[in-house]
């Protein structure tokens, strides 16, 4: 495929031949390439998104168990939903997770990029050492958190002294989730600052040097000011992200005790899966898609206002 | 005065990167510690950092004892072919919504661009029941093909079709191509390393989901990694050397995707994020 490519580059490249096609006759040439190269994209994408999407508003709608619906009862899983105290605790939940992990996983990401950054020869080992956790599986994660938590031979306790059991401590499950999330997940947040720090001109520095800047002075002075769009839109995508916990609690544990870690998505799970309640386990879900398509304008809105 | 304060600051930059890559080395250097001693070394009363004695029996038990293999099987299977499916489908779509005039372009794109706001946790309910009514649970069609869906690769390549000039197309079109063919023989050959970087991308994606397989598979014959790992217990019982062999042996492929094609993965990474590599 690449010799076709060669040989049009070699006998046709050199005409210009920069004219516009007649529209009228090309929307009818590329009419039918054209649904054959969409038409296996937007069937997967019907069947498995659009569809589920609107599915999932009727969902709730409905009385419905895991397989089959029984009922259209209105708003009526929404009345239950704004009254249900579990939902609530679950969203608390849910928050308190996002609170807990939003700024050291930005904060910390941003030291990271900045050393990276700084630390050119040791660039990659910096950069590999910070970013590898982030392509490992989350049960890789979980099992290795599990491995050092344990309470009586883990190495957390050894380090720390006795034999607390951290991962079913009231107050310290969701920290201590929270703790492992921003090992595993800081590397992103390093890559995208870093980015945004290698787009700011060289020449700024040079500029800001001449005139007597040093360390914390030139941080503040352009790098904090070039980088803050960057950060801003990190941190709000940190926080979508931060919401849409499920996998790390529910394996580390499983939502307990009390269901001081249950998160709004287990609470999901757990209605649709366990409970078969579908049409109840749908209304969760709007109402968790709607606070994260409300963020995630938010954070749209954000970004374009800064760039 | 200033060299000094200077030099401080130096120091405490050496300092803090030290500081955070050990802390960030560690959890992984520690479970191969762990990996590597015999069974009863990691239950014993004294604390070694270091085996007293080096074996890898952990790793040959993992291997026999569990269903790691045939785990390794499905995830290598699963995510190959929703890399090769996804890279298929969303190279035509890319073409179709960057290069070909046709009508309905313009709300099909946005509708495809709607995804991106919708998060698929949200959708796993009736995901999950539309499957049930294919009859592919438990079924390699249905660990895939939700997974083949992604506006994100197609946003990435329709951008970067965007930017090959128009002459390219124009003279090939002007030579009697038809579109299938410029996509082929004009646009895939420019579109290397982009769709490398795509490509490991969505294969890192795949080896680690957890969620969707969690929800479609229940027969332990049809668990893929990350999910066949949370059943680890079940299978070797509270052996951590045992466990984590399991986990080393489960992070290797990625690990080892990410080491060798480390500027390939970060800039899929951050293309795949929407912004700029």
């Amino acid at each position: 495929m690449s010799r076709g490519a060669a040989s049009l580059n070699q006998t046709q490249l050199p005409q210009p031949a920069s004219r516009p096609a007649p529209a009228g006759s090309s929307v009818r040439a590329e009419g039918l390439p054209a649904m054959l190269l969409l038409a296996p994209f937007v069937l997967a994408f019907l069947l498995f998104f659009l569809g589920p999407a609107l599915q999932t508003l009727y969902l709730s709608l409905t009385e419905s168990s895991l397989t089959r619906t029984s009922a259209f009862v209105g708003l009526a899983n929404y009345a239950t939903l704004v009254q249900d105290p579990s939902f609530w605790a679950s969203l608390g939940n849910t928050f308190y997770f996002a609170l807990l992990t939003v700024i050291p996983l930005t904060g910390i990401g941003l030291v990271m990029a900045l050393l990276v950054h700084r630390f050119v020869r040791a660039q990659s080992w910096l950069q590999g050492a910070f970013f590898l956790p982030y392509v490992l599986p989350i049960s890789v994660v979980t099992l290795i958190a599990d491995w050092m938590l344990q309470p009586s031979s883990g190495i957390i306790n050894h380090l720390v002294g006795g034999q607390r059991a951290w991962l079913s401590d009231v107050h310290w499950a969701l920290p201590v989730v929270a703790i492992g999330t921003v090992w595993w997940t800081v590397g992103f947040n390093m890559l995208m600052l870093l980015a945004g720090l290698r787009n700011i001109p060289a020449e700024q520095y040079e500029a800001a040097a001449l005139d007597g800047a040093r360390g914390f002075t030139l941080f503040r002075a352009i790098t904090w000011p070039a980088l803050k769009p960057v950060f801003g839109t990190a941190l709000l995508l940190q926080l979508i992200a931060s919401l849409k916990v499920f996998g790390q609690t529910y394996i580390l544990t499983s939502g307990g005790p009390y269901n001081t870690s249950r998160v709004t998505l287990h609470y999901m799970y757990e209605t649709a899966f366990t409970q078969s309640d579908a049409g109840y386990a749908a209304a969760v879900a709007m109402a968790f898609m709607f606070v994260v398509i409300a963020l995630t304008l938010v954070a749209r809105l954000v970004a374009k206002r800064s760039s | 005065m200033r060299n000094q304060s200077q030099l401080w600051w130096s120091i405490a930059a050496v300092a803090c990167a030290v500081l955070l890559a050990a802390l960030w080395a560690f959890p992984l250097l520690w479970a191969v510690s762990t990996a590597l001693r015999p069974e009863h070394e990691t239950v014993s009363a004294t604390f070694h950092w270091l085996p007293q004695v080096w074996t890898l029996d952990a790793f040959r038990k993992t291997l026999s004892a569990g269903n790691l293999p045939r785990w390794l099987f499905n995830s290598a299977l699963v995510s190959l072919l929703v890399t090769v499916v996804t890279m298929a489908i969303s190279l035509g779509a890319a073409y179709a919504f960057s290069q070909l005039r046709f009508r309905g372009r313009g709300i099909l794109f946005a509708l495809a661009m709607l995804a991106f706001l919708l998060p698929f946790e949200a959708l796993l309910v009736p995901l999950f029941r539309t499957m049930h009514q294919l009859g592919m649970i438990n079924s390699y069609a249905g660990l895939v093909l939700p997974q083949v869906v992604s506006p994100v690769v197609i946003y990435v390549f329709k951008q970067f079709f965007d930017q090959i000039p128009a002459d390219f197309r124009e003279a090939a079109v002007m030579d009697g191509a038809n579109p299938l063919r410029v996509l082929w023989s004009v646009y895939l050959p420019l579109s290397g390393n982009i769709v490398w970087a795509m490509a490991i991308v969505t294969f890192i994606g795949a080896w680690n989901n957890f969620l969707w397989p969690f929800i479609i598979v229940t027969s332990n014959d049809m668990m893929t990694i990350p999910l066949g790992l949370t059943q680890t217990y079940d299978a070797f019982g509270v052996r951590y050397a045992q466990l984590m062999a399991a986990a080393l042996i489960g992070a290797l492929p990625v690990g080892l995707a990410y080491v060798v094609f480390q500027r390939r993965v970060t800039q899929g990474f951050l293309a795949a994020s929407g912004l700029k590599a």
